[in-house]
């Protein structure tokens, strides 16, 4: 017989900002149903300047779909999202462009633009952003591959790059412009653990070094203790624990031990 | 009867929606033509893409179209001993409809198929949230450029359809047919007026609009994986040209209203 996980740790009212730096995104009460199905319901979360935050829960939980909504690729049922205290909750999608100068984005297969090469990629903000002087278009781009260890690999087209590589030229292109926080959704899935390490310093790096708030959305354990400052388990709709990496260990929780210790004890339910 | 009705209600209500999505398209694409800037590499990008490599395409079925219709005119005509009748004819018919129609369906084919497929794959490698998540609007970046080269380009190539059906349709009827080629030329001159022209162009420029966006929407709104893609482009090709059709039989009846056909 299967027991009822016991109750989860009082988190109710969650004081999701740690220290004392200023909460740089605040999601509120968000409710998403796709379909018949309820994906977000009710999620609060806070991701304070600075800092890194992971996002773990199991597979189909909704993660990318909250992260979607961070940076208005998804609009929700309900709920507020305020970046720097600004509510991105029905802006039309020119608005839209002001916030997500600010806000760059890993995605989970890198989603590079796949008729430019490597170096067109990482130069696509740029560009678009009316830079045209090829010298300083090529330095930015070198600059950015030097960050991620791929120098010389400018002219490869996308297909001809590894997963690691086409996540760190995603990376690359999202932070050539200096954004004030990068969301990471799954940036370890699919990679060799060696290859994920990297992309895990890689993270750790960017943050010491440009000061970048981080949202990695993972359910890669390893991934999720090395980079965050802070994590938060989002488990059938809301976030169920959040603290830092040493209280998650130390959670007596059922349901987080399952999940830390990868525990399906046969139950369909999982799958 | 109400079984019947409320059969009738969801096909109707879908196609309602999906006329009102194109609609809002439309007016999006055109709203960000005036208002904000055109990416030229990525406009004159697919210019080449749809108009200079279509034209393999379009001297073909223009040329085999003005050749057939050269031969049957002939068949029929020379009975009545109006054998040189036969340049204006053809003149006129690829000019007012066959050009217009073929090239359209042709450029449907080849173009509007490869519009769905390339903006549907975009949408389901994430490439078009990329776009989004960097600040660039979709409709900017991805349907004013497609939506300029095919109004730069659509006349031109019913232009050169219409030029090499004529020239085609002159060989037959001149040197396999035995027609007389002065009177040949002097008819297809005398009947073919610039109003003939004008509905050509007016049409090509329809034409490209509907392939445009139809193509467009398909793309941009395909559903996961390589089963949507396909279906997209399936469906994009299809709509687009029953389109064309449809749309044809109204535009030649009510241009014929402002342009009559024949000489007056």
């Amino acid at each position: 017989m299967i027991e009822a996980p016991p109750s989860p740790e009082p988190q109710t009212k969650p004081n999701l900002v740690s220290g004392n730096s200023a909460p740089m995104i605040s999601v509120r009460s968000l409710r998403k149903k796709i379909g018949q199905q309820e994906i977000l319901r009710g999620v609060d979360l806070e991701i304070c300047t600075g800092e890194t935050l992971a996002l773990i829960g199991r597979s189909g939980g909704g993660k990318s779909v909250l992260l979607k909504h961070l940076i208005g690729l998804m609009e929700p049922d309900s709920g507020e999202i305020l970046i720097h205290g600004q509510n991105i909750i029905g802006m039309k999608e020119r608005q839209l462009a002001a916030i997500r100068e600010k806000v760059g984005i890993l995605f989970q297969s890198g989603a590079l633009f796949d008729s430019m090469t490597v170096a067109e990629n990482i130069a696509f903000p740029l560009r678009e952003a009316g830079e045209r002087d090829p010298k300083v278009l090529s330095a930015k781009v070198a600059q950015m591959l030097e960050v991620m260890e791929m120098e010389g690999q400018e002219e490869k087209m996308p297909e001809s790059l590894s997963g690691g590589m086409k996540k760190r030229v995603g990376l690359a292109r999202a932070i050539i412009r200096q954004p004030s926080c990068v969301l990471y959704d799954e940036p370890t899935a699919g990679l060799d653990p060696v290859v994920a390490d990297s992309i895990n310093h890689l993270i750790r790096r960017l943050q010491r070094q440009f000061g970048i708030t981080s949202l990695v959305v993972t359910h890669d354990m390893k991934s999720a203790f090395d980079v965050a400052d802070r994590i938060a388990y989002l488990h059938e709709g809301h976030v169920y624990f959040h603290g830092t990496p040493d209280e998650l260990q130390k959670s007596k929780d059922r349901l987080i031990q399952d999940f830390l210790l990868g525990r399906s004890e046969g139950r369909a339910d999982c799958l | 009867m109400v079984r019947f009705f409320s059969a009738l209600g969801a096909p109707l209500l879908a196609l309602f929606q999906y006329l009102g999505e194109l609609i809002l398209l439309a007016g999006d694409t055109f709203r960000s033509i005036f208002t904000h800037r055109l990416r030229w590499k990525l406009f004159l990008n697919q210019v080449v893409e749809i108009g200079l490599l279509s034209q393999v395409l379009v001297i073909i079925t223009g040329g085999f179209t003005g050749a057939v219709f050269s031969a049957q005119a002939f068949f029929q005509f020379n009975k009545l001993g109006m054998g040189s009748a036969v340049g204006a004819v053809v003149s006129v018919s690829l000019c007012r409809e066959l050009a217009p129609v073929l090239t359209a369906l042709m450029v449907t084919g080849r173009v509007g198929a490869a519009m769905s497929a390339e903006i549907g794959t975009m949408k389901v490698t994430e490439q078009i949230d990329a776009l989004r998540a960097l600040a660039v609007y979709p409709i900017d970046y991805l349907v004013v450029p497609r939506t300029l080269a095919m109004i730069v380009s659509m006349p031109l190539l019913v232009a050169e359809c219409i030029a090499f059906g004529v020239v085609a349709g002159y060989f037959v009827a001149v040197y396999l047919l035995d027609v007389n080629g002065p009177y040949y030329v002097a008819n297809m001159v005398r009947w073919t007026r610039p109003r003939d022209i004008i509905m050509a162009m007016t049409k090509a420029c329809v034409f490209a609009l509907l392939i445009v966006f139809i193509s467009c929407h398909k793309g941009l709104t395909a559903r996961e994986g390589a089963v949507g893609v396909g279906r997209a482009t399936t469906e994009a090709v299809v709509n687009s040209s029953l389109a064309v059709l449809i749309v044809n039989f109204f535009l030649t009846m009510g241009l014929n209203i402002i342009f009559p056909a024949g000489h007056q």
